[in-house]
């Protein structure tokens, strides 16, 4: 049975240097809180904050947030390989003044973007477009 | 898949809460909250049904203070017990550092206690990880009761830990009883499988 598993998932943990962070923080900040976005996290799939940024007015329980906006990506997904689909390219929350938009970074990361009226979806795609290539350089 | 941030110094760790459907998996949760409310700065998250079932996960942020100079924050996390949402609970699954088994001590739910265990193993494989060597931590819950019948310790260690040998704990999730000795346990064996990159 030994050999269907693979022993460093079992004890798998990833550390992220000062550097790389410092490098993705400012990628958030320049890209997407600089672009009006109200609050920006990247986050693993199991639901673990790796950066975090806000326009310094967001009061968000940010823990429960990235636990539930784990959760919800994985059921769309597994939704998503139901229905036939690989995965559904547009995750995207609309409501009265805020909106949460999902994109997937790579396998194992998630970017959730918190944004208001002053940013149209259309702007707000193109910039986390950009946003993902350069946190993707950063591995 | 514990996230250690070294900028902040911070540990992010998944604990997972899992077994049969009504074993007491989100009363350990809602003791723990009450208990440690001033250390939880957050409202405990429940997905639910309108039958007050859990339906996705229990999740409960818990600062558990600085250990080998970071700061440890672990995720509790319940899984839905019911075998129908076996879907869910493969997603709950995912990332997971630690796992709590509760067990039902009643005699009744015998069969369900290691159908669940067998689950368990089962999601774990789907990640690639061997329930025996995931940090994991039995209870057995519902000690307390006095007019159903109980399934004696030794049978309990006989159906679910003959194989496994990992810590088990008497316990009464509603009374407290052993709730939090349960959760140091699981904590301290979830830390030292990180002891190599906390050096």
């Amino acid at each position: 049975m030994g050999s269907e598993y693979d022993d460093s998932a079992t004890f798998s943990e990833y550390t992220l240097g000062p550097e790389q962070l410092d490098s993705i923080e400012r990628v958030l900040q320049n890209d997407l809180i600089d672009s009006g976005v109200h609050s920006v996290m990247l986050i693993d799939m199991a639901g673990n904050i790796i950066a975090q940024n806000d326009n310094g007015q967001c009061d968000h329980d940010l823990y429960s947030l990235a636990a539930l906006a784990s959760a919800n990506f994985a059921a769309v997904d597994t939704m998503a390989k139901i229905v036939g689909e690989e995965e559904f390219s547009l995750l995207f929350h609309k409501g009265e003044s805020e909106n949460i938009h999902f994109s997937k970074v790579n396998p194992e990361f998630l970017l959730i973007t918190i944004f208001g009226k002053d940013v149209t979806l259309g702007l707000l795609r193109l910039k986390v477009a950009e946003a993902i290539k350069k946190i993707n350089e950063v591995w | 898949m514990a996230f250690v941030n070294m900028k902040t110094k911070e540990v992010q760790a998944k604990i997972v809460f899992y077994g049969p459907g009504r074993g007491g998996k989100t009363t350990n949760l809602e003791y723990i909250y009450k208990k440690f409310r001033e250390r939880i700065p957050t409202e405990m998250v429940s997905i639910k049904t309108h039958g007050d079932r859990t339906l996705f996960f229990d999740f409960l942020p818990f600062d558990i203070g600085k250990i080998m100079g970071y700061d440890v924050k672990v995720q509790l996390y319940t899984v839905p017990g019911q075998v129908k949402y076996d879907a869910t609970r493969k997603l709950v699954l995912k990332g997971v550092d630690g796992v709590v088994f509760v067990a039902d001590s009643q005699v009744e739910q015998r069969k369900k206690n290691v159908l669940s265990l067998k689950n368990l193993q089962e999601n774990l494989a789907t990640y690639k990880k061997s329930i025996f060597k995931v940090p994991l931590v039995l209870q057995y819950n519902k000690r307390d009761l006095t007019d159903m019948p109980l399934l004696p310790v030794e049978v309990m260690e006989k159906d679910l830990n003959s194989q496994l040998k990992v810590p088990s704990f008497e316990a009464s999730a509603v009374t407290g009883q052993n709730v939090v000795p349960t959760l140091k346990k699981i904590i301290s064996a979830t830390m030292a499988s990180l002891q190599n990159v906390l050096k």
